[in-house]
């Protein structure tokens, strides 16, 4: 039990950050129909970013959570651009083209991406500086840190003012209206493009959130951090049903629990034969099987196609 | 005309490894041989995603399945030596067998729904891959198995070299020759198989799945069939690649090859065989000619300024996007698509 509960509280704080980047993924995929395969990049320049600042400040002996707030403050600006000229340069001259078109412009992207960072961060792994002292603690056995407690926190603040943000107010009404179609949003008065590079821009936001907290949680960053984080939260976004923001939160929630419980399980239940390595097979294997009874994912609405 | 036009081409193809086996060295007809290989796989995954129109990111699963099913049973790992006309339709009828084994739960997916599958398909079958060297060893783990037979026709061995008067027939250049029957044989295939009645029940599925459906097209079977169609020639690809390299381990089959594959199939032209081969060609010979960045910066700047290998990747990326942005239809597309982007 306590196993259980000691993973399931690793698995939550794992799977908020999953369900920020998710969010990234399936706004945009909301409202273009289309996988945003450098989000995983725009993390990851947030974490470095961020990792730079930190360590720059981490000699001055400022208050922890203060000098981890002001990497965020210099890594959010940057990622929000980086994710408003991604749009630009790879999106936007592709929208009436062939459907993988823009995917394959993303990979490209994508790929640059990661060697820029390689040329201005190197290839090694940075770690945290040690500017966050960590209390832990301890509830019947299961341990908690005061990191976890704010990275759950955070995201669920986050996630809440966006959900605000998308329903209630003009803005969200014109981004929704957007995702309806864009044509009719467009006539009744909606600067689509403005709509879709905001979008970019917000959800970039929300990814070098989660860059700084992988990099916190992790106390390492490195220019190939971002590929496997992105996969993993463009899974979960589906797993969800992509374009819902619900979807997408609860997606990550479940797949970060998903691993860390197979992490935790997985030697036990199959006597020693397969060990926590099998953890991203597990998450994989509960992604088929949701999507063979929901094709749509766990809240996506069945989508009846028109004849 | 045309007959002399094709007899240029089928000269130039012949004598292209020993020339540039004579001119730029082994290391060049080893790039070439590559390329071949990735003109096989791009083929076979056009078949899945030109054709039938099923996205597919695991593709380099396939890839996998065959080279290790060669791997392992021509090599010291069981000590098992088969010969290679068991061993290549052995690798293609596994892989077929996987494809009908990932196509079966998908049926009912679409877009990227079925794209993700896919990806964590072929994200599984190289986990365990790395993971099956313990606690029986089956594949060896990431240390990958070693030792392969080198491919054999008969008595030729490929793997030596050999002097046929006055050519020398390197082992670089003897794969070239087999790869170039396999990649001849595919493209005679796909061609054969577009304008087939599999191929049309494709392109009305591609097009419209309920209409074909209504029209009395049995979905699931076609379906399934370019699955098992397309893996079947990237398992062939993967038994080559093995005896080829002697070598396989999980690290040649990670999720980037696939996403290079699909690179390769998009940018050349989707569905169209002449723009696949192209396209395969260009992205398989690109990153290996940016290598020259290295020395050209030593050479205009007086020192290595930025990493290379890093320049090289971040220039292989720029121009992905540059000829995405140019020409979004592929550089080859298929008429038919042509037309619809066009208008005419």
């Amino acid at each position: 039990m306590e196993t259980f509960l000691q993973q399931l509280v690793n698995g939550l704080t794992l799977g908020s950050i999953y369900a920020l980047v998710a969010l990234g993924y399936t706004m945009v995929y909301g409202i273009l129909e289309l996988i945003n395969f450098a989000h995983g990049e725009v993390v990851m320049v947030g974490a470095l970013v961020a990792l730079s600042v930190i360590g720059a400040l981490s000699h001055l002996g400022l208050p922890g959570p203060v000098v981890l707030l002001l990497g965020l403050t210099v890594a959010a600006p940057v990622c929000m651009a980086l994710g408003f000229v991604i749009e630009r340069v790879a999106y936007r001259p592709l929208r009436r083209a062939p459907k993988l078109a823009p995917l394959i412009t993303a990979i490209g992207l994508s790929i640059s991406l990661q060697q820029i960072a390689a040329l201005i961060w190197g290839r090694n792994y940075i770690s945290f500086p040690a500017v966050l002292s960590i209390d832990s603690y301890n509830l019947g056995g299961v341990i908690i840190t005061s990191l976890q407690l704010t990275i759950m926190g955070l995201a669920a603040l986050i996630m809440a003012g966006l959900l605000m943000l998308v329903q209630k107010t003009s803005l969200g009404r014109a981004m929704r209206a957007t995702a309806q179609n864009p044509a009719v949003a467009q006539l009744m008065g909606v600067n689509t493009d403005q709509i879709i590079s905001f979008t970019f821009v917000i959800g970039s936001a929300l990814a070098a959130v989660a860059g700084v907290m992988v990099a916190a949680y992790y106390s390492v960053g490195n220019y190939t951090m971002g590929f496997m984080l992105g996969l993993k939260a463009f899974t979960a976004a589906v797993l969800g049903g992509i374009g819902h923001l619900k979807g997408a939160m609860l997606g990550g929630l479940l797949l970060g629990v998903v691993e860390a419980l197979a992490a935790g399980y997985m030697g036990d239940f199959t006597g020693g034969v397969f060990g926590s390595n099998y953890k991203d097979v597990f998450a994989f294997l509960v992604l088929i099987a949701v999507l063979v009874f929901h094709p749509n994912g766990l809240l996506g609405s069945r989508a009846r196609e028109k004849v | 005309m045309k007959r002399l036009l094709w007899a240029a081409a089928a000269l130039t193809l012949l004598a292209l490894p020993l020339f540039t086996d004579a001119t730029l060295g082994h290391g060049w007809v080893r790039i070439l041989d590559f390329a071949l290989l990735y003109v096989l796989l791009a083929l076979g995954l056009n078949i899945v995603v030109g054709y039938a129109g099923l996205l597919d990111l695991g593709y380099v699963a396939f890839f996998a399945v065959g080279a290790y099913c060669y791997a392992l049973l021509s090599s010291p790992q069981f000590n098992l030596h088969w010969p290679l006309w068991v061993l290549l339709p052995l690798g293609a009828m596994v892989a077929a067998c996987f494809g009908v084994l990932l196509g079966t739960p998908t049926l009912r997916l679409r877009g990227d729904y079925l794209a993700i599958v896919t990806l964590g398909f072929g994200e599984i079958i190289r986990i365990f891959l790395n993971n099956l060297g313990a606690p029986v060893n089956i594949t060896n783990g990431p240390q990958g198995v070693s030792g392969i037979d080198s491919l054999s026709v008969g008595s030729y061995n490929l793997g030596q070299t050999h002097g046929w008067g006055f050519f020398e027939f390197v082992p670089v250049v003897n794969a070239y020759y087999l790869f170039l029957i396999g990649v001849l044989l595919a493209i005679v295939f796909s061609h054969r198989l577009e304008r087939s009645r599999i191929g049309r029940a494709w392109a009305a599925i591609r097009e419209d799945e309920i209409a074909a459906a209504s029209m009395g097209i049995n979905t699931r079977n076609l379906k399934l069939l370019a699955f098992a169609m397309g893996a079947s020639m990237g398992g062939l690809s993967g038994g080559l690649f093995a005896g080829f390299q002697g070598f396989v381990s999980p690290e040649s089959f990670t999720l980037m090859e696939s996403v290079m594959i699909l690179c390769m199939v998009v940018l050349g032209g989707m569905g169209n065989i002449a723009g696949v081969v192209l396209g395969a060609v260009l992205l398989s010979v690109l990153p290996e000619a940016l290598r020259a960045a290295g020395p050209l910066q030593q050479e205009w700047l007086g020192r290595v300024v930025l990493d290379p290998s890093n320049l090289r990747l971040l220039m292989f990326g720029c121009a992905l996007v540059l000829m995405m942005l140019l020409r979004p239809e592929g550089l080859l597309p298929a008429r038919a698509r042509q037309r619809e982007l066009h208008g005419e």
